[in-house]
């Protein structure tokens, strides 16, 4: 039965996810340096062309069709069967919002990767790149998550908004493609500092407010839960940011605009998998452990010596794994009676956390194996490779890949 | 003629507007540069990590005088733009060979 208040609920969910993309796209775009601004939001804007046309051609059937415990098949192919529901799912929204809902998840996905790749990658690999990855990465994980039938959704681990699926999918995926890509020309001891924090810190709002329709969206009814989901999300990310900001001040000597605004979406990422599975203050909880630590976690790049140009890594793998492992901790059944119990919770114990752990353990090991396989295929098969030519980083991608100029000032 | 060139703190330029025009001077250019002298620049950070930048953001003003009235303009504008901290800036003239206004086509002194 379609229930109209669910239904519009979910319309508004949608909106404000796709909005996300545009948001991300700025949040990323105001940190690099102005030569490559339009390359960064182009990255990222194109992913909504490409990946929604791929999506109703055969993605989404791939993700959500039949009933196999991996991976999906034709039968939504070409936007068919367009008013059934993927099995399993008791849906009180009509169909076709739910797949253009996910839509919207498919879309921000390889979009979070651009962040890693920053000032280095071609523009045509990158769109290959996008189109493979959605389908041979990001649909089969999904499936396992998000379809009833998948094989991970079977076992119980809980994941209410995708923080396997989007964040440590995303998170390691960008890992592996800046070893494929390598480094930038100057990175770690050249200053690259970012041209437009402004732009940045209205993307976080951006992506803020989406969240909202992120995570209590995916609650797919108007209800106390969907309700729940909004609390937490904005409950985690206030936290998280404070988190942030209070270790930069204290380790850091100095509190940045540009930490609170990660901060802030590093809780928003933890939240994600918790979203309509915790209650009470563990939203608060979760999401000021996942400030700290994402601090501290963006300093991994230099540790380890691999260029994430825009921390995805340390927010968004880091942020994903801390959240979906603290969801077997604070889970609590009487916020969702179609969760479970985590470890704090009276009769839990960490079966949970064990389901979480083999969760996130699948996701790492799937997504970085063939993330790495793709990339390095696509470096070899397409001309020029991946990565730009030297000269190209030196003056700057937008003239050299899309022969345009961001800011033209003068008056001509 | 001479082309007084002096380059100053951003914020001192308006007090240096109204001093040369006070003076007289009717046309003035002024452009945004970066530089520095013996003021050095100061301290970024992104990401915890610290940058030094050694430019520090200035204006650049141009005026041109009759020779007589240099050396005067040069002193209205050492004045207003002083502040006695360290990046005040400097002035310094440059001999100009000829002027031509667009519009008329005087040349010369007619042109200033």
């Amino acid at each position: 039965m379609i229930n109209t208040g669910d239904t519009a609920w979910v319309l508004v969910a949608a909106a404000l996810v796709m909005f996300m993309t545009p948001g991300l796209a700025f949040f990323y775009a105001g940190m690099v340096r102005a030569r490559n601004v339009l390359t960064m939001l182009m990255q990222n804007f194109f992913c909504l062309g490409l990946v929604s046309v791929l999506w109703a051609i055969v993605v989404y059937s791939i993700a959500f069709g039949g009933t196999n415990r991996l991976i999906g098949n034709l039968d939504f192919a070409w936007l068919g069967h367009f008013n059934t529901a993927p099995h399993g799912l008791a849906l009180t929204i009509p169909p076709s919002l739910y797949m253009t809902y996910q839509l919207m998840f498919a879309v921000i996905t390889p979009a979070l990767i651009t962040g890693a790749i920053a000032d280095r990658v071609r523009f045509g690999a990158w769109a290959w790149f996008v189109g493979i990855w959605v389908l041979v990465v990001y649909a089969p994980i999904a499936h396992w998550v998000f379809a009833p039938a998948g094989w991970l959704a079977r076992r119980g681990a809980l994941d209410f908004a995708g923080g396997t699926v989007v964040h440590v999918n995303a998170g390691i995926a960008a890992l592996a493609v800046v070893i494929v890509i390598g480094r930038r020309r100057g990175w770690p001891h050249a200053p690259m500092p970012p041209h437009s924090l402004p732009l940045t810190l209205l993307g976080t709002g951006i992506l803020w407010f989406g969240w909202f329709g992120f995570n209590a969206g995916s609650a797919l009814r108007a209800d106390g839960l969907a309700v729940q989901a909004l609390v937490n999300t904005h409950m985690a990310a206030a936290a998280a940011m404070l988190g942030w900001v209070v270790a930069e001040r204290i380790h850091g000597g100095r509190a940045t605009i540009l930490g609170a605004a990660s901060g802030a979406v590093a809780g928003l990422v933890a939240i994600t998998p918790c979203a309509g599975y915790v209650g009470g203050m563990s939203p608060i909880a979760i999401g000021a452990i996942t400030g700290v630590i994402c601090y501290f976690a963006v300093n991994l790049k230099f540790k380890l010596g691999f260029d994430d140009a825009l921390d995805v890594v340390g927010v968004h793998l880091v942020g994903g794994i801390v959240g979906s492992l603290l969801l077997g901790f604070f889970a609590d059944k009487a916020v969702n009676g179609a969760g479970r119990n985590g470890v704090f919770v009276h009769g839990g114990g960490f079966g949970l956390l064990g389901e979480q752990a083999l969760a996130v353990g699948a996701t790492l090991v799937y997504s970085f194996v063939m993330t790495l396989a793709i990339a390095w295929v696509i470096d070899k098969v397409v001309p020029g490779g991946l990565r730009v030519g030297e000269e190209s980083e030196n003056v700057g991608l937008d003239l050299r890949e899309h022969s345009e100029v961001a800011y033209s000032f003068a008056e001509r | 003629m001479k082309l007084v060139v002096a380059i100053v703190k951003p914020f001192k330029v308006d007090d240096v507007k109204t001093a040369v025009q006070d003076f007289g001077v009717q046309g003035l250019t002024m452009t945004e540069v970066q530089g520095f002298g013996r003021q050095r620049g100061h301290t970024e950070v992104y990401r915890g990590a610290e940058y030094t930048v050694d430019f520090v953001p200035k204006v650049k003003l141009e005026i041109l005088v009759e020779d007589a009235d240099a050396s005067a303009v040069a002193d209205r504008i050492t004045e207003a733009a002083r502040t006695g901290k360290i990046g005040d800036g400097k002035v310094w003239v440059l001999p100009v060979e000829g002027v031509v206004r667009i519009r008329t086509g005087e040349a010369g002194s007619d042109a200033l």
